[in-house]
């Protein structure tokens, strides 16, 4: 087990236990997040990339559940830890940022207290100390007139400095990993770029690793270093991140690209894949994606691809690649 | 199932209001990312499978088999509801033979429940007192309803004075004690059971109608309405054909509901003297007049007020029922 | 803040003087001389006469309204037919006790149902929670008279451990106040409930737990006081419930409160003392409502605010 990773996956499995049977958010997802790197998870909604965050922070609800693998951090699996031990993980060396900045923080209690709190759970400090920690966190998380920040309530504060106080709460403990759950999904598009520009300058002081979960592939390409694909629960494709830019290899990541607007790139109509996330309860026998896969052979309908190595570090689910899928289409016209 | 723990945040989270909104529901469903609580998952369940029973008798079967408490209790109402209109073949004796002899007799096989202080059997009594207990539970219940329908109905549709005089009225009613308030009315009309009927309508009125006034001030602004109102359909018309049927769900809810405070305050008022006069025979005049021999002969008093208790849980269980059954329709407007 | 809760004052006023009049009106429409009635065919007409005077009934009535309105103003409830004394200082006397039980038996309300509230939400759908539930429907349907009169019998009587009725020792409320409390308890008890299920499925709640705090840190930190505001509003109206209760549990513990003060009114057919017992009753939900409303605008900055 090499320290230099912060978080090791393995064959994590999540389900749902539903009344017409189990559902797995979650299939048999592997990944790593190296010490210092960020790492993206990109997906439609549903395709189980917040399930596997909650997986690692164990705050999976019912009748939701982590059924198997390893989820190591550090180089310790926390599926093997008590809930008072991962109580004292969550917040103080993992931590986590939500989608919603809005309803995230509690109305009830001033920021100042819910940012001290956040420290207090985990440090036993004096109370000017836990203050003073917070006004300082608040000034590197670029909150202006800290002191007074800290006495507001939630909802005083705009949409981007209440996630700044999200990510001041949950780096105020230093933490080795930060999970941001579609960080920016919320928020405009100046605001989205100065929070990105953020967590990046908090990665590069506090060496943090932080896997970072959205749905947008240019904030992928913006901050990443390392992508995983998401699809129906599965890991579709993964890659270093100008690799998998500049050699997209799954039909799957090559429509999630096509769906972003280019400049450089005039068109009519943006791409969109067509149908909809499939039912994860009628999930067909073989490729989860192949019912809206335009190459679709018998074969995907009826064998699960396995993840192979396509180029060094770059893995695809596919039996093909898109090289030569596209050339087939060609060839066909 | 697997080896890993059940975690304590996986109990504490997975709750859900009682009256939560489907729409929410709805949308969680389309993202299977953001979970369904075991609730909402079987109110979904239900609902389909409702829309899927063809005769209103399988459906009857299905609202039973989800809720047996609510199902049991409307067997006891149904049994309770028999024996009083049945009352002069179902009782072992005359309720108003005095038998000066037998006075106080504890339980026997002769007089399940003993006899009372004039020596006439109290189980006969309490079947009779049932008419009472049911009749005023119902009948006021449903004055008091219609009362507020009504008023709720003008006081949302018509607005303006109306309105404003309602309403006043509603608050004014609301801030009394409710049971001194139909001591009052008792008072001024005097003792006896239509007085009873008019003070407990007078008492309960206003909060169905705010209930109706909110809901038609919705339903006012609905297309369909907009609609018969621009084809010149008469202000009565829309707020008895077009707006009342909508808020029927809710009336039937408000109306189980309901009942038991009814039974209870005729109780109370009974009790207290100036509710049924003898030699009618209530619950909680039966209840008065054994409570002078508590301390020797508890049965005379207890019997009849375990038959209040009963009858009111019943209500309330199947009112919950009822509830939960048509939240989901109530939700979907 | 406090232009809101003079708004809010101001607001009670119109009902306030609705109700006195409401109250007003229904028991002085009853036809007939009240001193006639009470002293039915014993007294003599001049008798009668001289006693209407003097308690002003010979006026018109809408005068009789404006006297009464006049003394009202100046705190006065006028003069007890039967005792011959003023409501004032029979309503003094009795609110003591009235308060004493209230107090008692709203402290165990809460003490009941806001844990069983807590636990039930904790153990949703659980063997837990439906004892909970079953207990506090319990409680809500239980005719008042009844139980008290049941704990008499067991507590009381049977194994002796308190008094059965009055008002000498502080022993003598324990069972006045399980027993209203109770029967309110059920309410705070479903209503906790439902709110904190409803609390727990916010987002600021994820995020508590997010932080690293446990399940106790959670729910009594993050989702209790959010879940506490309508339950604050849900003790005002208690306020109300309790006191019609008291008329009750007054009348079988012989408590000499307010509540008993309104049941022999009515008995004694007492128009003055009824009438300022529910005039005074009435003036504290609305005291109670009113104090909830401000209480629920301390708590909850967003209402704080606006």
């Amino acid at each position: 087990m090499s320290e230099a990773n912060t978080l090791e996956i393995r064959h994590l499995r999540t389900v749902f236990h539903t009344r017409k049977g189990d559902l797995a958010a979650v299939n048999d997802v592997s990944l790593t997040v190296p010490k210092g790197k960020i790492v993206g998870i990109v997906g439609e909604s549903g395709c189980g990339k917040s399930m596997t965050a909650m997986s690692v922070m164990q705050l999976v609800r019912k009748p939701g559940e982590i059924e198997s693998g390893q989820i190591l951090f550090r180089g310790e699996d926390l599926l093997q830890k008590t809930p008072g031990e991962m109580q004292k993980i969550r917040g103080d060396r993992i931590s986590m940022i939500f989608q919603e900045p809005m309803t995230s923080l509690n109305p009830v209690y001033t920021v100042g207290h819910q940012v001290e709190e956040a420290l207090r759970i985990h440090e036993h400090l004096s109370k000017e100390e836990l203050h003073r920690r917070a006004v300082e966190i608040f000034e590197a998380v670029g909150i202006p007139e800290a002191e007074e920040r800290l006495k507001s309530y939630p909802h005083q504060l705009s949409g981007g400095l209440r996630q700044r106080v999200m990510i001041g709460m949950a780096m105020i403990c230093k933490p080795d990993l930060l999970i941001a759950d579609e960080p920016t999904t919320a928020l405009d598009v100046t605001i989205e770029a100065q929070i990105l520009a953020l967590m990046k300058k908090l990665r590069d002081e506090n060496g943090t690793s932080i896997l970072l979960i959205t749905h947008n592939m240019g904030v992928v390409a913006k901050m990443c270093d390392f992508v995983y694909v998401m699809y129906a629960g599965r890991v579709m494709e993964q890659a270093e991140v100008f690799e998998l830019f500049r050699n997209v290899q799954h039909p799957y990541t090559a429509g999630l690209l096509q769906s972003i607007p280019r400049i450089d790139h005039v068109v009519d109509r943006l791409y969109t894949i067509p149908g909809v996330v499939p039912n994860l309860l009628h999930l067909p026998a073989g490729c989860g994606f192949c019912t809206r896969c335009r190459y679709a052979q018998d074969r995907c309908y009826e064998e699960l691809p396995e993840l192979r190595e396509i180029a060094p570090g770059h893995f695809i689910r596919c039996f093909s690649t898109n090289q030569e899928l596209s050339g087939k289409e060609e060839s066909h016209a | 199932m697997s080896d890993l723990k059940h975690f304590r945040p996986d109990t504490a989270f997975g709750g859900k209001n009682e009256k939560r909104d489907l729409t929410s529901s709805a949308k969680k469903a389309q993202d299977p990312d953001a979970k369904l609580s075991a609730k909402d998952k079987k109110r979904i369940q239900l609902a389909a499978d409702l829309g899927e029973a063809e005769t209103g008798w399988d459906k009857f079967k299905i609202l039973c088999s989800e809720n047996k408490l609510a199902a049991a209790s409307a067997v006891i109402i149904l049994v309770i509801a028999l024996m009083a209109i049945f009352a002069p073949v179902v009782a072992p004796y005359d309720p108003t033979k005095q038998d000066l002899l037998h006075r106080l007799e504890g339980m026997s096989a002769a007089h399940i429940f003993g006899t009372d202080q004039l020596g006439r059997d109290v189980f006969s009594r309490m079947i009779y007192g049932a008419r009472v207990s049911l009749v005023i539970g119902l009948l006021p219940t449903f004055l008091s309803l219609a009362l507020g329908t009504v008023l709720g109905l003008i006081s949302g549709y018509l607005g303006k004075a109306a309105d404003f005089v309602i309403m006043r009225l509603a608050d004014i009613t609301m801030a009394f004690p409710s049971l001194l308030l139909a001591m009052v009315v008792m008072y001024t009309l005097g003792a006896g059971i239509v007085n009873i009927f008019l003070a407990l309508t007078f008492v309960s009125w206003a909060g169905t109608a705010r209930v109706i006034r909110s809901q038609t001030l919705s339903l006012r602004e609905m297309e369909y309405i907009e609609a018969a109102r621009s084809m010149g359909v008469s202000k009565w018309r829309i707020m008895f054909q077009h707006i009342l049927p909508n808020c029927l769900p809710n009336l039937i809810v408000l109306f189980t509901l309901n009942i038991p405070g009814s039974i209870l305050s005729e109780s109370s008022l009974s009790f207290l003297g100036i509710g049924a006069q003898p030699p009618m025979t209530s619950w909680g005049l039966m209840v008065s007049d054994g409570k002078q021999y508590l301390f020797t002969d508890p049965v005379v008093a207890i019997a009849p007020g375990v038959a209040i208790l009963i009858l009111a849980l019943a209500f309330n269980f199947l009112g919950d029922g009822v509830r939960d059954v048509l939240d989901p329709y109530l939700n979907k407007q | 803040m406090a232009k809101k809760i003079i708004n809010r004052v101001l607001v009670s006023i119109p009902v306030l003087i609705g109700v006195i009049f409401i109250i007003y009106v229904m028991l002085n429409i009853i036809p007939g001389n009240p001193i006639e009635v009470m002293m039915a065919e014993h007294a003599r007409q001049d008798v009668i006469d001289r006693i209407s005077a003097y308690y002003g009934l010979d006026k018109p009535v809408w005068e009789q309204f404006l006297i009464y309105m006049k003394n009202l103003l100046h705190g006065d409830l006028g003069v007890s037919y039967k005792l011959n004394r003023s409501v004032n200082s029979l309503i003094a006397d009795a609110f003591p006790y009235t308060l004493k039980l209230a107090i008692a038996a709203a402290i165990v309300s809460w003490l009941i149902g806001i844990p069983a509230g807590i636990l039930s939400a904790i153990h949703e759908n659980t063997i837990v929670d439906r004892l909970f539930m079953g207990f506090s429907l319990l409680g809500v349907s239980m005719p008042v008279f009844w139980a008290a009169l049941i704990f008499q019998y067991i507590f009381a009587y049977r194994l002796a451990w308190v008094p059965v009725s009055g008002a000498d020792t502080w022993q003598s409320y324990i069972l006045p106040a399980i027993v209203l409390g109770w029967s309110s308890a059920g309410t705070i008890a479903r209503l906790t409930r439902s709110n904190l299920l409803e609390v727990l499925e916010e987002d600021y709640i994820r995020t508590a737990w997010a932080k690293g705090l446990s399940q106790a840190g959670v729910i009594l930190h993050h989702a209790f006081k959010n879940a506490l505001l309508p339950v604050i509003t849900m003790m005002a109206i208690q306020v109300a419930s309790l006191l019609s209760g008291a008329v009750i549990t007054e009348t079988v513990f012989a408590i000499p409160g307010i509540g008993r003060l309104a049941v022999d009114a009515i008995t004694n057919r007492d128009m003055p003392l009824l009438q300022g017992t529910v005039i005074f009753t009435t003036i504290l939900i609305i005291a109670g409502n009113l104090i909830a409303d401000i209480l629920y605008s301390v708590i909850d900055p967003r209402i704080r605010e606006k």
